[in-house]
């Protein structure tokens, strides 16, 4: 009970959430004297951002508890934040061209924060894929355990590394303006509810997906009792 | 680990097989990527330091695979772990025979390089084997952890680049700014950030491997 309770009022407040949200990016905030109405992307943008380098972390953290303990459970929350985290690294590999193109001149460039990203993108996609070329689910849980490490430890070097990759080509390097321009306090207000929106929303799919992934785990556990029996 | 160290060297110098296979996609890289440029154009001798790396990751993602694969095949690995042996041991042993392979067959790569992209051979060139010494080596450290786990996948071709080559980026990177920097004359002063980030990158993945190595070979 206590379960379907949270669940629903974690829905009920991340919807309400983005909602506010939606409104205040399209209709309350004021647009862009600098960049335009394209620039009203930047205020989803930036909060998936933040979230998918967070499920990152969560992936890291229930990994090594899944190493170190081995309980299931701890199996089950890296799955279901690599799922939530891919679909959010995602949005950010998508939105950040249509905000790119209008505003830079160009789809892509390879700084630091993007290129990582894209990697990162990689790294879920491998991590995701582990479960399903493995012989069994214990097996699959373990490597993709140990991708989950790897990746977290891996994700600040090569992100030095791009970095200082680039900053010996400056003539090819575009300056980042970033939030800069956000002086206007109802900018402020609008970004601070998308982000609120964003983690609630993060909250409440890691915790279908996790409540999913449990009730698929018990219901295999009655099959077995049952077909043991005979 | 040192009596694996010299099993695995010692099968190879009878077999080498693995050697083969790295050497020769090793080369094969090579000249496909020569194809991809002008004989004789500026635009090569820049790709130059691009095209060596390149061929030397997936010479080494390949041959990797090889390695392991060949070990499941005889089910040398399970007799290796019923050996009361830390897994750790097992980890470093197989980090350094791969590496040891890698290099060799770069023995033999490297002057084709030089042969293929008309580069002179410059002081330089102390410092693009050292660099590639130790992008070899964090190769090893992290191909070997992964490619104990690709090759108990399903999709054992692909797996293995798919996670090897996102991870070993600050590798790549690093070794193809030095490799150009050197091979233009510049000092070692200016390319030590990068080579400390490949040493760093060495000893944290060893490291990691090697407290990580025994969940990836648990049955």
């Amino acid at each position: 009970m206590g379960k379907t309770l949270l669940g629903n009022v974690l829905a009920g407040v991340a919807g309400s959430a983005m909602l506010l949200a939606v409104y205040m990016v399209f209709i309350y905030v004021p647009t862009d004297s600098a960049q335009g109405i394209v620039q009203r992307v930047f205020y989803f943008h930036v909060p998936i951002a933040i979230m998918t380098f967070v499920a990152f972390g969560v992936v890291a953290v229930a990994s090594a508890m899944f190493l170190w303990r081995g309980t299931r459970a701890w199996d089950r929350l890296a799955h279901s934040s690599g799922e939530v985290g891919m679909v959010f690294c995602t949005l950010v590999l998508v939105t950040g061209p249509i905000w790119a193109k209008p505003i830079w001149g160009t789809w892509w460039t390879w700084d630091a924060r993007l290129t990582t990203t894209l990697i990162l993108w990689l790294i879920y996609a491998g991590y995701l894929m582990m479960r399903n070329v493995t012989a069994s689910g214990e097996q699959g849980a373990r490597y993709a355990a140990i991708l989950g490490i790897v990746g977290v430890i891996d994700i600040p070097i090569i992100n030095r590394s791009v970095y200082w990759w680039r900053t010996i080509h400056p003539a090819v390097l575009v300056t980042r303006e970033g939030g800069s321009g956000l002086s206007d306090p109802r900018m402020q207000a609008t970004l601070g509810v998308c982000f609120a929106a964003f983690f609630l929303l993060f909250l409440w799919l890691l915790f279908v997906r996790n409540e999913n992934a449990r009730l698929q785990d018990a219901l295999e556990d009655i099959r077995q009792r049952v077909l043991a029996r005979g | 680990m040192l009596a694996i160290l010299r099993k695995d060297l010692l099968l190879e110098l009878r077999t080498k097989e693995t050697l083969t296979s790295l050497l020769l996609l090793g080369l094969l890289t090579l000249l496909i990527l020569s194809f991809a440029f002008e004989p004789g154009s500026e635009v090569r001798v820049e790709a130059a330091p691009g095209a060596l790396w390149v061929a030397v990751v997936f010479a080494g993602v390949l041959g990797l695979s090889r390695s392991f694969l060949a070990e499941r095949e005889n089910e040398c690995l399970q007799g290796l772990l019923l050996c009361p042996l830390d897994r750790g041991s097992i980890y470093l042993a197989k980090t350094l025979a791969n590496f040891v392979f890698m290099a060799a067959a770069q023995i033999v790569v490297l002057p084709v390089f030089i042969f293929f992209f008309n580069l002179t051979l410059t002081s330089g060139f102390l410092g693009v084997i050292v660099t590639i010494l130790l992008g070899l080596f964090g190769f090893s450290t992290v191909g070997t952890l992964f490619a104990a786990i690709a090759v108990r996948t399903r999709a054992r071709e692909v797996m293995l680049p798919l996670l090897m080559i996102p991870l070993v980026v600050p590798l790549f990177i690093g070794g193809v700014t030095v490799t150009h920097k050197l091979l233009v004359g510049k000092g070692v002063s200016e390319v030590a950030p990068w080579l400390n980030l490949m040493l760093g990158f060495d000893v944290i993945f060893l490291v990691v491997g090697w407290l990580v190595f025994e969940y990836a070979v648990e049955e």
